[in-house]
């Protein structure tokens, strides 16, 4: 038996919700729920967590590059067969965390991972650069105005050791989004890659009638740019479709999102913005969002070299020069956005000035401030 | 399907970090259609554009959400992604698998799909990435019937719910994250799959201030762990850390300073400068505390939260679009979450911020919009939530208040000849 597409609704299953979390969890950790007394990290990628039972847990976590096949996952169930008793998780960042109970089983499997090339590298703890959280670029998503799986691999060839090592001042959380949707964190890390677009949409007028709710495209802009309006289409008949005002257009995209009639993306036009200094956590300063410092790098596929070279300078820059447990926007905050702009030698333009809604509380009202290269 | 010339995506497979495009190649010995993934991926580097067609609706009987249809733009050049669905399935809480579990869905989705997968979608799902319209309903069933897992969510409705390791591996968890989750995974299983909201709602559920799901940026509600009496100090475990015999950090960071220095490390970083030494022995004035959990951070060993432990709620949180990016507003400081009376505090909250935004958040308006809309004023009566120096940063600078009429002696009807027989014009 099976699916019957002349009885669809024999035999449907429904509303069941995720497999329960109890029946995945290894041995350890059903024994050790809720007991755990404190934790050490052994060395980079290896965690030591210890119960109140006496009980260790070991977890040794690797890079994943996210968009992965099904045999590579059952090359992941491989190792969790033969070294962690059939049990394995994936972190909220997407590294794959492997788990045994003891400390003499974790060489054996840092051996195991180590002999299977580079697909397992071992790291992702402490003051790190751990992995990129990101989304589907060009491999699924139609409004992208860059590509995800590829900036992330040229960025993380390049941060590898940071990832292996511990050696930065605090974590910092890379972070990619191929729109200003910005499904996942880019508006919190503490160096964020943005796809963006410099050209407003083309309006397909043979199209949008028969495509589009134009009420919903109008209602998608931000800024008002979208209007309904009577035009001709290419054949002479008046039909109704919009018109965008270019000049209170600001590129996002969202009326794409609205209406398929509205596309925007470009070969020149679209490139990256580099956002820095967001975090989420509560520790010391509370969270803060990403700014926005270089307002934009080109698309250069395969390799993306100008976006490789901007998160590595500002990343060093902070590593050379931050305190113990500072993260970016600590460091920027403390030494001011000046010196930041100064010191990352990232040339300061209108762009990153504010002038959304809310702007003026980003503008500098006191006579605090630095003299910085920037004055002449 | 055959295999086509590469050359922009063959350089993606150097490097240290593990290749995407190595994982895809390896993929398409069995399962071909990637070999037309990596080639549209191949036209999309070349022209510097997405190949993707705008939108696409499909889906599964009885459900609103779940998957998301994608057609390309070039079916004639790369006819294995001519249809290239995702089918969203809700993982089960904090990522924890059985390797059987795997294997089954693996062998299901190679013969349903294309192979490819994300672990995991940001929201948490795992994802099934491209297969064809008429593989939906046949993996929906073998899905449900043979692996008793449920899609995600998708639209205007309740996402799918995610939380951070919690008490399965954390020492710091002030709640029970997992239980929570599935708990209200569970019980808004109707909210999930069926969109009846104006715009979508995400749930997200920490341990503890650090906010390891990252709830209070990603989630309309998030619940974040805490505690209300004092943090445990064991002051034989400080002197270790004094010692040196104590890693600080819990050793993760190594790089800055080889030797701990709590008056810098500790003290002076803290936010409210609630603590101090006392010769060997650590003070904290706990009334002062914020619970930002620095010290803790620093100090695993030797400080551990509070008994009293529960939540707070802050909600709102979302992404630029429409008006601006917004993290999650404190609505409540402290409920405790206790998985014995199912969450009955949480469930009251969502169910009365559900009642109001159902009813007057506009189209496609997120929560924390329509909060920034009506005012957070307006929000705090609706949710019957009295109003504290908590819920703001700092109070309004400008003096444009409303009243309502009946907080007004005399109210608001007035007669102007009664004004004039004491002030002339």
């Amino acid at each position: 038996m099976g699916y019957d597409p002349e009885n669809p609704m024999k035999d449907r299953i429904t509303d069941i919700g995720p497999p329960h979390y109890e029946k995945m969890f290894p041995q350890v950790i059903k024994d050790n729920y809720g007991k755990w007394l404190y934790h050490e990290i052994v060395k980079p990628g290896v965690l030591k967590h210890v119960s109140e039972t006496g009980a260790e847990c070991y977890t040794v976590r690797v890079g994943c590059a996210r968009l992965v096949s099904v045999e590579y996952i059952r090359e992941v169930c491989d190792i969790a067969d033969k070294h962690c008793d059939g049990s394995v998780r994936w972190t909220t960042r997407n590294n794959v965390e492997f788990m045994v109970d003891a400390e003499s089983k974790v060489q054996p499997l840092l051996d195991d991972l180590a002999s299977r090339g580079n697909k397992f590298p071992v790291g992702g703890t402490g003051a790190c650069v751990s992995n990129v959280v990101h989304t589907q670029g060009w491999i699924h998503c139609h409004t992208p105005a860059t590509d995800a799986s590829g900036v992330v691999k040229a960025v993380m060839d390049e941060l590898f050791d940071h990832f292996t090592n511990m050696d930065l001042p605090a974590k910092c959380k890379v972070a990619l989004a191929c729109c200003l949707n910005m499904c996942g964190a880019v508006h919190c890390s503490d160096i964020a890659i943005l796809g963006i677009h410099r050209k407003p949409p083309m309006v397909d007028h043979d199209a949008i009638t028969g495509l589009c709710e134009i009420p919903l495209a109008i209602a998608s802009c931000p800024l008002g740019a979208v209007k309904p309006a009577t035009v001709k289409d290419s054949s002479g008949k008046e039909i109704k479709s919009v018109k965008v005002n270019a000049e209170r257009c600001m590129f996002c995209g969202n009326c794409y999102t609205m209406c398929p009639a509205m596309p925007l993306a470009d070969p020149e036009g679209s490139g990256i913005a580099i956002l820095v200094g967001g975090k989420v956590s509560n520790t010391r300063s509370g969270p803060t969002f990403s700014k926005l410092v270089i307002p934009f790098l080109p698309n250069t596929p395969p390799r993306w070299p100008e976006t490789v070279a901007a998160v590595k300078k500002i990343l060093e820059a902070w590593a050379a020069n931050a305190r113990k447990y500072e993260r970016v926007g600590e460091w920027a905050e403390r030494i001011g956005w000046e010196k930041f702009f100064e010191i990352t030698e990232i040339p300061f333009t209108d762009k990153s000035i504010d002038d959304y809604r809310l702007a003026y509380d980003t503008w500098r009202t006191t006579t605090q401030f630095k003299f910085t290269s920037h004055i002449k | 399907m055959p295999k086509h010339d590469t050359p922009l995506m063959d350089e993606l497979e150097k490097g240290p970090w593990p290749s995407f495009v190595s994982d895809l190649k390896r993929q398409a010995e069995k399962s071909p259609q990637c070999w037309d993934i990596v080639g549209q991926m191949e036209l999309s580097y070349k022209d510097r554009m997405t190949h993707w067609k705008h939108g696409g609706i499909v889906g599964v009987f009885g459900y609103g959400g779940g998957i998301v249809g994608r057609y390309s733009d070039v079916p004639d050049k790369f006819p294995g992604v001519a249809h290239f669905h995702t089918v969203r399935l809700n993982q089960p809480s904090s990522k924890f698998y059985r390797t059987d579990l795997l294997r089954k869905l693996c062998d299901l989705w190679e013969k349903r799909g294309s192979g490819m997968t994300n672990l995991h979608g940001s929201t948490g799902d795992l994802i099934l990435l491209g297969t064809k319209t008429e593989e939906l309903e046949p993996l929906f069933y073998e899905l449900t019937h043979d692996l008793e897992w449920d899609l995600g969510g998708s639209g205007s409705n309740l996402r799918t719910p995610a939380c951070c390791i919690g008490k399965a591996r954390c020492e710091w968890a002030c709640y029970d994250t997992q239980a929570a989750c599935y708990a209200m995974t569970m019980k808004y299983q109707d909210e999930i799959h069926r969109p009846a909201f104006p715009y979508k709602f995400k749930f997200k559920f920490s341990g503890c201030a650090n906010d390891c799901v990252a709830a209070l940026a990603r989630s309309d509600l998030s619940a974040i762990g805490t505690w209300r009496d004092n943090i445990r100090i064991d002051q034989a475990e400080v002197k270790n850390y004094l010692s040196g015999a104590n890693k600080a950090n819990g050793g993760g960071t190594p790089a800055k300073g080889d030797k701990f220095d709590i008056q810098k490390e500790v003290i002076d970083l803290c936010p409210t400068g609630c603590m101090w030494m006392e010769g060997d022995t650590l003070k904290i004035d706990d009334a002062e505390c914020t619970r930002c959990m620095h010290c803790l951070n620093v100090m695993p060993k030797a400080l551990r939260p509070g008994l009293d432990q529960g939540a707070s709620l802050l909600m709102g949180a979302k992404a630029p679009i429409l008006d601006g990016a917004q993290l999650g507003t404190l609505i409540v400081p402290f409920i405790k979450m206790d998985p014995e009376n199912e969450f009955e505090e949480l469930v009251d909250v969502i169910e009365k911020c559900w009642d109001y935004w159902m009813e007057n958040g506009k189209n496609r308006e997120r929560l924390g919009e329509t909060i920034q809309r009506v005012g957070l004023p307006t929000f705090l009566r609706v949710m019957e939530i009295e109003p504290i120096p908590q819920h703001v940063r700092e109070p309004r600078s400008n003096p444009y208040v409303f009243w309502r009429e009946e907080e007004v002696e005399g109210g608001w009807q007035r007669d102007i000849k009664e004004f004039r027989k004491k002030h002339a014009q």
